[in-house]
């Protein structure tokens, strides 16, 4: 059943990847890229994976259980692979090689021709071989099905055990944890993490974990697993005792899938792998391995950075580049059940001659450790456990041969107690690593700046810096800013040429000088005249702060013509209305209303996206007339023309749907009402879904709540538009009272500190620390701040007014509303043709046509010009 | 018709909005009038109310503005500005707006137009 997928297109190079993990996916990634900045010579490339699903982040498995799907930890979607020309087949197992007519069968029976053939079939998790070791409820942790089964054995679990306390062993142990079973670590080495954590590390790490709830027994040697008296299992151990278990799932390390390669006469190392030289080619011209699967050195690579550097030199050998994978730094710094674990290059002092320092704090459970050479010039390797906040200085010292301070042990004595400070970014070499998982160095930063960027935002876009694991972020951030001093750009934050001052400065001089207008503020602190910038910058500002009526004659010049109009003005200058329809829920005499209006007025009209209705084709002059009947029928504006709170967009919740879990149009509509007319650096949109399958699509919004069974998960700073984002979890389980509580803080804090224009998403994404800044900010109140910044809302919802309730009722603020001071005529060149049943503007030649056919009818009554 | 010299009054000075625009007909010509007012003085600009790029008449919604020493009005449709004394447009050399003489005479806004 060969069939089309097989034909060679033309003269274009063929390469079959066997596997879609993570590293085979970046190789992917690498050739896509290749055939994007070099159009003539394309590459043909074919993904063969044995998984049901394309690549997935399998760093992050574990969130699975808190939270995240599928989905969501997907790498790639079959869209982009559709995209870009990779075709693709899943439960796709390679099961034989023809080497010599260069081409791979499926167990299916299909055959792929390759040019090249790429091995990254990963590895498999190693199951000791223990009697009983195949029972039901025995499993391993590697892949989102082993997950599911993970979970669904949970479910009738009440206590698990982990065997394996490595890294990847207590991942688990926690997800076992959060899943609300008893935990146990069996480890069959003296400690935790033997590999990466020297003796004393160890133990520390070991009673922190234990004081989670989680016990921890180590240099136990299971024999057998049997029939349970109190649970359904019982594992027997060497020296004697028993442990009784209702499921065991098996971390105990990785082996290479080598099967294929061995099966196929490719060279395999002595303990298994598929030997690679620093091309990552195999021992047969032509076919290439990467990942785990991949031996090079006699040492298998299983860390996700190491396994990208081979998909780069395998990438760039079969395109004729010279990259090569010379090894890997081993270093991981990682967070255990929120204990903090650093390991650098030698942890354990094996090198001749090494010596250590030691740090520890017993009542903190802080254990520090640095190895040095036997001149105490060089770094040699480190051990952090609770306190990791040294591991990227120390890790630059280590991997750029950087010669230590006169007292090395200043590296890891607490601040206070002669410190050293933290390494500063110009004492790297421009080779210095930056960021492991996208291989990007100082260099690469430097020469980002040289191409045009100019802030952290472009760098991290440009160069993917950061945009890994994350842990370099704090580390990029220095970079960042020592270049940008460094070539003397005082990083100008003036919004205009009428201020010198940042939107965030403009805030704090409106509030701490008690400003209250325009012109007191330009006086104070400006220039000029003001521009169409720093005009309705001072206006939201004003707003946010004092919340005065914004027509009110001091403010009524800074606004931008939709805020002065009250309206969203169109190609035509004629408006739109969109009255609040809070969570959109609307009653029938509503929906009657507006279409009433609709058709008084001949106005076009369409649903929008957050759930409300506008009505196109409003004149300047009819707005007024328009809204007192809306505010009459029992309407609101809907802030729609402002940088504002637009909507909060529900589902139908728990009161209707099968499935709904809350109510959350009840939640949507009190959220709305809570903050609509708040004025803020952008608009602001949230969601509220009344259960887990997202209907109302939070997790797009500025701010997303989803119900949970036992309250509300918070997401923050996603948005749609051009750079679409998902919102990060904030906080998970909220009442109500903390839900408003939270969003409170957030939204004061960004209409505090955001700059003009900025969405929440970019807001936060330049807030140093991001997420977990924003998130002490906001539930551990770090700076302090957390009761003045809910004052400051509940002082912006006490002073809510309707604009336009406002406007329709002074005479001063309707006077506006008219297109001419001295005639009550409209303006002409407002034409509208029909289309599909409504109105739309007129084009230009539409509207030439239709003024020849008037001139003549109505020239006489034209010319008489009505003068005051 | 030569309507040179002659001035016509269009409105009263409280119709204006001060530091704002309004729009005034007048032989079928629309004209925007904006009124800035600092702290020690008071002009009044009349300027074509056709925005010439976004194709519509609206130049009296838009915001005033001052780009170094020159008193600019910026387009509310795609924020184009043009100086109020020129009616030059400092995005795109290429257009101009008509600019109208325009004095305040007891209280009243008076205007000349022009061919």
């Amino acid at each position: 059943m060969s069939n089309l997928i097989n034909v060679h297109s033309g003269n274009n190079m063929r390469i079959v990847v066997v596997g879609n993990g993570m590293v085979g996916h970046h190789f992917v990634d690498q050739l896509i890229q290749e055939n994007i900045a070099d159009t003539n010579t394309q590459l043909d490339i074919v993904v063969l994976s044995a998984e049901p699903r394309l690549a997935y982040d399998r760093v992050h498995l574990s969130e699975y259980f808190s939270g995240k799907t599928a989905d969501e930890l997907a790498l790639t979607t079959p869209e982009y692979y559709h995209e870009h020309n990779v075709k693709f087949a899943l439960n796709a197992k390679v099961v034989n090689i023809d080497k010599l007519a260069k081409s791979v069968t499926t167990e299916a029976g299909e055959v792929f021709a390759y040019d090249k053939l790429v091995l990254s079939t990963g590895s498999f998790p190693f199951v000791p071989p223990i009697p009983g070791n195949d029972q039901p409820h025995c499993l391993v942790y590697r892949t989102i099905e082993d997950l599911e089964n993970i979970s669904a054995s949970s479910a009738v679990s009440k206590v698990g055990v982990v065997v394996g306390g490595g890294l990847l062993g207590l991942e688990a142990a926690n997800a076992l944890k959060e899943a609300g079973l008893q935990t146990h670590v069996v480890e069959f080495a003296p400690q935790l993490m033997a590999v990466q954590v020297d003796n004393g590390g160890g133990r520390v790490l070991r009673s922190k974990i234990e004081s989670l709830g989680v016990q921890v027994h180590t240099q136990k040697a299971t024999q057998s697993i049997e029939a349970g008296e109190t649970c359904r299992y019982k594992m027997c151990f060497a020296d004697g005792e028993v442990l009784e278990t209702d499921m065991i799932l098996f971390s105990a390390g990785i082996r290479p899938q080598d099967a294929l390669a061995r099966e196929f006469d490719i060279a395999i190392g002595e303990r298994g792998g598929i030997v690679v030289n620093d091309q990552c080619l195999t021992s047969e011209p032509d076919i290439y391995a990467i990942g785990e699967c991949a031996l090079w050195n006699n040492f298998i690579f299983g860390l996700v950075a190491p396994g990208y550097t081979m998909a780069r030199a395998a990438a760039s050998h079969i395109i004729g580049g010279d990259v090569a994978f010379q090894g890997a730094d081993m270093s991981t710094k990682l967070k255990l059940m929120g204990v903090e674990v650093g390991s650098i290059g030698d942890a354990h002092a094996r090198t001749d001659g090494a010596l250590c320092y030691t740090y520890e704090n017993q009542p903190l459970e802080v254990y520090k450790k640095i190895v040095v050479d036997s001149q105490q010039k060089k770094l040699l390797g480190a051990v952090l456990i609770g306190d990791t906040s040294d591991y990227d200085t120390l890790l630059q010292y280590a991997l750029n041969d950087i010669e230590l301070p006169e007292h090395p042990e200043s590296l890891i004595l607490p601040a206070g107690e002669g410190a050293a400070p933290g390494l500063g970014a110009d004492a790297l070499p421009d080779t210095a690593t930056i960021c492991s998982c996208h291989n990007v160095s100082k260099g690469d930063i430097i020469q980002a700046f040289d191409t045009g960027s100019c802030n952290l935002a472009d760098i991290k876009a440009c160069t993917k810096a950061s945009s890994g694991c994350g842990g370099c972020t704090a580390l990029l951030k220095t970079v960042v800013d020592s270049e940008l001093t460094k070539r003397g750009v005082e990083v100008k934050k003036d919004i205009c040429e009428h201020f010198a001052y940042s939107r965030q400065e403009m805030f704090h001089l409106v509030k701490v000088g008690g400003i209250k207008t325009f012109d007191e503020l330009l006086e104070k602190h400006g220039k000029g005249l003001g521009c169409e910038i720093c005009k309705p910058v001072s206006a939201s500002i004003l707003a946010s702060v004092w919340n005065d009526f914004i027509l009110k004659p001091d403010h009524v010049s800074l606004q931008d013509t939709n805020d002065t109009y009250l309206g969203n003005m169109q190609k035509d200058g004629t408006y739109s209305v969109i009255p609040r329809i809070a969570g959109g829920e609307i009653t029938p005499e509503k929906l009657i209303v507006l279409g009433q209006v609709a058709k008084d007025y001949k106005l076009y009209t369409k649903i929008t996206g957050g759930q409300r209705i506008d009505l196109f084709g409003a004149r300047v002059e009819q707005l007024p007339a328009i809204w007192q009947t809306l505010i009459e029928a029992g309407f609101e504006t809907g802030h729609a023309y402002a940088k504002a709170l637009r909507t909060v967009k529900s589902c139908v919740g728990s009161t209707w749907c099968r499935y709904g879990v809350q109510d959350s149009v009840g939640q949507a509509i009190d959220l709305e009402n809570r903050y609509k007319g708040l004025r803020a650096p952008h608009k602001i949109k949230f969601a509220v879904s009344g259960c887990t399958r997202e209907c109302a699509e939070a997790q797009s919004k500025d701010i997303g709540v989803i119900a949970t069974e036992n309250g509300w998960n918070l997401y923050v700073c996603g948005n749609g538009g051009m750079k679409p984002r998902h919102g990060d979890l904030f906080a998970t389980d909220l009442d109500t009272e903390t839900l408003v509580k939270y969003i409170d803080r957030v939204l004061m804090f960004y209409v505090r500190t955001g700059d003009r224009l900025q969405r929440t998403s970019v807001w936060m994404e330049n807030l140093e620390g991001g997420l977990a800044y924003l998130q002490q900010v906001v539930i551990e109140d770090s700076l302090g701040l957390g009761e003045e910044l809910e004052a400051q809302m509940q002082n912006v919802v006490d002073t809510y007014q309707c604009e336009w309730k406002t406007a329709i009722e002074s005479e001063q603020s309707r006077k506006r509303f008219r297109q001419f001071v001295n005639s009550d005529k409209s303006d002409l060149n407002i034409v509208f043709v029909e289309e599909r049943e409504q109105i739309r503007p007129a084009t230009e030649s539409e509207k030439q046509q239709f003024s020849q056919a008037q001139v003549s009818e109505e020239k006489d009554t034209e010319l008489a010009t009505e003068l005051v | 018709m030569s309507t040179q010299d002659k001035w016509i009054t269009v409105c009263s000075d409280t119709d204006l909005v001060t530091n704002s625009g309004v729009c005034a007909l007048l032989n079928e010509q629309q004209i925007a009038l904006f009124k800035i007012k600092s702290a020690n003085s008071e002009q009044v600009f009349a300027v074509s109310n056709w925005d010439p790029i976004g194709k519509a008449n609206v130049l009296y919604r838009g915001l005033l503005g001052s780009v170094e020493k020159v008193n600019v009005i910026i387009s509310p449709l795609y924020k184009q500005r043009y100086c109020l004394v020129s009616g030059l447009c400092l995005d795109d050399e290429a257009i101009k707006l008509v600019v109208y003489p325009v004095r305040i005479e007891q209280n009243q806004v008076q205007l000349q137009l022009v061919d």
